[in-house]
């Protein structure tokens, strides 16, 4: 299956994956629009010391504990691709608390959200991938 | 001193109706022209300090950068211009030389825009390349005068070590320590998977490197800096470089803030000494000291190795190429006014050297006339921008072309011509770790390949319509060549005729 | 108008060519014919033949075929060969007159040796000698050209078709083992003899048809070498190409044609060893006498005939077979016509050499 693997080597710290992927599950169809004046909640995020940094965001474990933690039957994993039904999530946070990447976090609708590789936006395959100046991030089968 | 204040050429323009402050052009900018403020939510610029590099209006999501030419201006005068004015200011106030990089800018004639390519009507077919084979391989070094053949008739292989090109363009020499680790492994990448050479310039070869040798050709110049025997032995030809089209006639300076780690080690130096190559070589004060040091070259390396004597364009180049053609080396390699640097004075760039068109027309012109074509390759470089220039090179007599500031904007150059700084915002010109990481080369090297490959289907298409099928048959083959709005002393030094001719 | 030299004209043509295998001779009238088949290849602005074995009484000398624009040019390129040939014979070209061939020039025709004496001086071979005495006379004496110069040869050219040229030369008296013909297609006016096919260099005749689009690459390396290429024809630079690569190389026929008409990388990437590294060498060392675009040739030596196409092919040619005779034409129809029954026809591929030898090389 087809992952995200980051490369710290050639992560640049332009935090640009995290805005091209605040704009991807915004919704909106202009970033500027989706973007201007708000402070982001990406699910991507960088995670920075000294020079090295990398980006951060679901790893889509083959076991995961998230899925097994889910209270209410919320996160599930599909084809490898682990999503969250927002209407069953009752914002119990036990994921948040289980992840042991710190992958997930409260989204600013109430529930919990996490990357489920672009599958339910517009942008149909990791928005992340596509914005890196850098191919620091990959999506490819290893 | 207020007449110090030199408004900046080029204004940051940011459109607030579109940025969303994501701060990644303050991250990206090397020279922090980019600031944000967290009491107004707004990002501020300030131009003074901005090399008009493009970085933050490539990577800007939202396209809210863009940089333009100031309109601020002098009184108006066509001699004493803005930019002669300016640098009298500079120098009046540093007492400095002035320093610039990359090739010389000024509007001086561009010889390969005033010639036109032939093709093919009726008398003779036109030839497509997607049907029909379409050679580009290039064999580089001498060539033997008489055939030998055996007792029972074979013909003894009595070549000269020779270079096989899969396309006659190569990458011209830039320094590890000019240019960036990943910049090198970029360049030596590409040219294995293209079937071409790279070239070490004068800065050593990183062990990490010593793979590529095929790929391979090692420099030795006036500095003599990272060359030992192994390094001689890595690769498949040794360039002795004379001169640099950019700066003739002037060695070159590596500031010691540069030489750090890896770069102190490959060039052999202490970190932290200035690299100074000097303006000769100083065993070569003449034509026969500089045949003894091919001949040392090539002993060194148990004559398995063709020698490249790279020589910048200029006044008296014919003599000098024909000079180094009896010299023993194998290719001679010209670099032309127009070629490009990583720092060079200003005014050396700018006014010293002639255009590679002439000096290429004129060095063909002459081995031919004394007969020792064959005794070398000629390889030009100093601004070949496309696959036409290419073209038009090889018909007027190259055998390969060099190209060193084309391959270095399809890394990402921008052409800021802020090299010297060493804070190159694309990774290339620099050595800060955090800005070579900038390059990433399994990105550079993609990049390369595409350019050499479009340029060789490019090459392709021109040589069928002229009807050739084989570059050779392209090699100063100058009644393809028509020139345009040329004087008869240009044409005739060009070896071509007019267009309607 | 520009005259041929002054100016490179390019040109379509038929070529046609017939060996006999046993050294048997026959007149001109069968090659005559066979051009004539092919009359809407040329346009009437040049024809010509060139003929071996013909001049077996003379064979030890060179015969020098020359024009003359004026007598001056005749005294001049007299004086020079008497400086330093010997001449043992010395006449106007029987030529025909005839409505069809005008404004010709002065044709004498010499056969003659270079004096001992000059060859010990200049420490120059024989043939070596001759090369640059033809070359000199071309370039230096204004208005004489010598367009044959071979040993038991001759080249027979006029502005004209072919077969009105043929019957000019009177070429049904002449008696050879070899014969080739060419009719020109200029696409202009050169409106003088010298242009004509064959061109001759020695022994070496070549019948040319096509428009090479390495020429000049080819002409400035040949005349690094020493040659001359005053007329900027494709077939004098092909004659100098091949007078190099054979008289002065060494090689074999076969090696030259495999320089001049290359096999492609990929082919040559699929050989066994031994030839694969005899063509990269080939194809390196003499790159630049690799002829590309369009041609079809016939080389006409002493004792023997190549053709040779373009590595793609891009010009026709056939060749047949009956018994000792071997025909070689632009098409069919040239052969057919003077031999309906043949045993065998085949067209060769493109870049493949077909060398007929006479005797097998014994003559």
């Amino acid at each position: 299956m087809k992952r995200i693997y980051v490369n710290e080597k050639w992560c640049l710290g332009c935090h640009l994956c995290e805005y091209y992927c605040a704009f991807a599950n915004s919704g909106k169809n202009d970033m500027v629009k989706a973007l201007k004046n708000i402070t982001i909640n990406p699910r991507i995020r960088i995670e920075e010391h000294n020079n090295v940094s990398f980006a951060v965001s679901c790893r889509h474990c083959e076991e995961p504990l998230c899925v097994k933690s889910c209270i209410t039957g919320a996160l599930t994993i599909k084809d490898g691709v682990i999503s969250v039904n927002s209407d069953k999530c009752v914002g119990c946070y036990t994921c948040i608390l289980s992840c042991p990447y710190g992958c997930i976090s409260p989204s600013d609708q109430g529930a919990i959200q996490k990357c489920e590789l672009c599958v339910k936006n517009a942008g149909g395959s990791p928005a992340c991938v596509k914005g890196c100046p850098n191919k620091a991030i990959e999506w490819v089968e290893r | 001193m207020p007449i110090d204040f030199l408004y900046p050429e080029y204004e940051v323009i940011r459109d607030n109706t579109r940025c969303i402050t994501c701060r990644v052009c303050e991250r990206q900018c090397a020279n922090e022209v980019h600031h944000y403020d967290k009491e107004l939510n707004m990002m501020f610029s300030d131009e003074s300090k901005c090399v008009v590099c493009h970085r933050c209006v490539s990577l800007c999501p939202t396209r809210a950068l863009k940089i333009v030419k100031t309109d601020n201006t002098f009184k108006e005068n066509a001699n004493w211009t803005g930019d002669a004015i300016t640098e009298v200011y500079r120098q009046a106030g540093t007492g400095g030389v002035l320093l610039s990089s990359m090739g010389n800018p000024k509007p001086y004639p561009i010889y390969w825009d005033k010639m036109l390519i032939n093709a093919s009507q009726v008398t003779n077919p036109s030839i497509d390349p997607l049907r029909e084979p379409m050679e580009t391989r290039t064999f580089l070094g001498k060539k033997p005068t008489k055939v030998e053949y055996d007792q029972k008739g074979g013909i003894i292989n009595n070549l000269t070590p020779q270079l096989d090109l899969k396309v006659p363009i190569m990458f011209s020499a830039m320094s590890y320590g000019s240019i960036s680790y990943n910049a090198h492994e970029s360049l030596a990448r590409a040219a294995k998977e293209l079937g071409t050479f790279y070239n070490t310039g004068e800065g050593g070869l990183h062990k990490d490197f010593y793979k590529y040798g095929k790929n391979t050709i090692v420099q030795v110049a006036s500095g003599r800096f990272g060359v030992y025997k192994d390094y001689l032995e890595q690769g498949s030809a040794i360039e002795i470089k004379i001169g640099q089209g950019a700066k003739p006639g002037i060695g070159g300076h590596l500031p010691g803030a540069k030489i750090v780690g890896d770069i102190s080690k490959t060039r052999m130096i202490p970190e932290g000494s200035d690299a100074i190559s000097p303006a000769p070589h100083h065993d070569i004060y003449s034509i026969e000291d500089l045949r003894q040091l091919v001949y040392s070259l090539k002993e060194a390396t148990n004559y398995k190795k063709p020698v490249i004597v790279k020589i910048a364009a200029v006044h008296n180049v014919a003599a000098i190429a024909s000079g180094i053609a009896r010299g023993g080396a194998d290719i001679i390699a010209i670099d032309g006014y127009r070629g490009g640097t990583g720092a060079a004075p200003t005014r050396i760039r700018d006014n010293v050297g002639i255009p590679i068109e002439l000096a290429l027309a004129s060095v063909d012109q002459r081995l031919r006339d004394e007969g020792i074509r064959g005794n070398v390759s000629v390889v030009v470089g100093g601004s070949v921008r496309n696959s036409a220039d290419i073209v038009k090179a090889i018909a007027l007599g190259a055998d390969a072309v060099y190209i060193g500031t084309s391959a270095l904007l399809a890394l990402g150059c921008h052409q800021c011509r802020s090299c010297q700084t060493g804070r190159c915002n694309w990774g290339i010109a620099t050595q800060r770790p955090e800005l070579v990481r900038r390059l990433n080369p399994n990105i550079g090297y993609e990049r390369l390949v595409n350019l050499v490959h479009a340029w060789e289907h490019e090459i392709k298409e021109m040589m069928g319509g002229m009807g050739i099928n084989s570059i050779e048959a392209l090699r100063g083959n100058r009644l393809m060549l028509r020139g345009i709005g040329l004087n008869e002393k240009e044409l005739s030094i060009l070896g071509i005729k007019h267009a309607g001719e | 108008m520009l005259r041929e030299g002054e100016v490179r004209i390019p040109a379509g043509c038929a070529i046609s060519g017939i060996i006999a295998k046993d050294g048997e001779k026959f007149n001109g009238e069968d090659i005559i014919k066979s051009i004539s088949v092919m009359r809407d290849r040329s346009n009437g602005l040049g024809g010509g033949f060139a003929a071996y074995g013909i001049y077996p009484e003379f064979k030890d000398y060179y015969a020098f075929h020359v024009f003359y624009d004026s007598t001056k040019a005749k005294e001049d390129c007299e004086a020079y060969i008497n400086k330093y040939f010997e001449t043992v014979s010395m006449s106007k070209m029987p030529t025909r007159q005839m409505k069809e061939i005008t404004d010709e020039p002065l044709i004498w025709r010499y056969f003659v040796r270079p004096l001992q004496y000059t060859l010990f001086q200049k420490q120059v071979a024989e043939d070596e000698f001759v090369f640059q005495s033809v070359m000199f006379i071309n370039v230096n004496i204004d208005g004489a050209f010598v367009f044959s110069s071979g040993k038991d040869m001759g080249a027979f050219k006029a502005v004209g078709f072919p077969e009105d040229v043929g019957e000019y030369y009177r070429l049904e008296e002449y008696e050879g083992y070899c014969w080739t013909a060419h009719g020109r297609y200029p696409t202009n006016t050169p409106g003088w003899w010298g242009g004509a096919h064959p061109f001759a260099m020695l022994d070496c005749s070549v019948v040319h048809n096509g428009e090479i689009s390495s020429y000049d690459a080819n002409r400035r390396y040949i005349e690094m070498m020493g040659y001359n290429c005053t007329l900027q024809t494709d077939t004098e630079a092909i004659t100098y190409i091949i007078d190099y690569l054979v008289r002065q190389q060494g090689m074999t026929y076969e090696d030259a044609a495999s320089v001049m008409a290359a096999p492609f990388w990929s082919t040559i990437e699929s050989m066994p060893k031994a030839q694969r590294e005899k063509m990269t060498y080939l194809r390196n060392a003499f790159a630049s006498m690799l002829i590309t675009g369009p041609f079809s040739i016939l080389v006409g030596f002493t004792g023997g005939l190549m053709a040779l196409n373009d590595r793609l092919k891009l010009r026709s040619m056939v060749i047949g077979e009956r018994k000792n005779k071997v025909y070689i034409a632009s098409e069919e129809a040239a052969i057919r016509v003077i031999q309906p029954d043949l045993d065998n026809i085949w067209a060769p591929k493109g870049g493949e050499p077909v060398v007929i030898r006479v005797n097998g090389g014994a003559l």
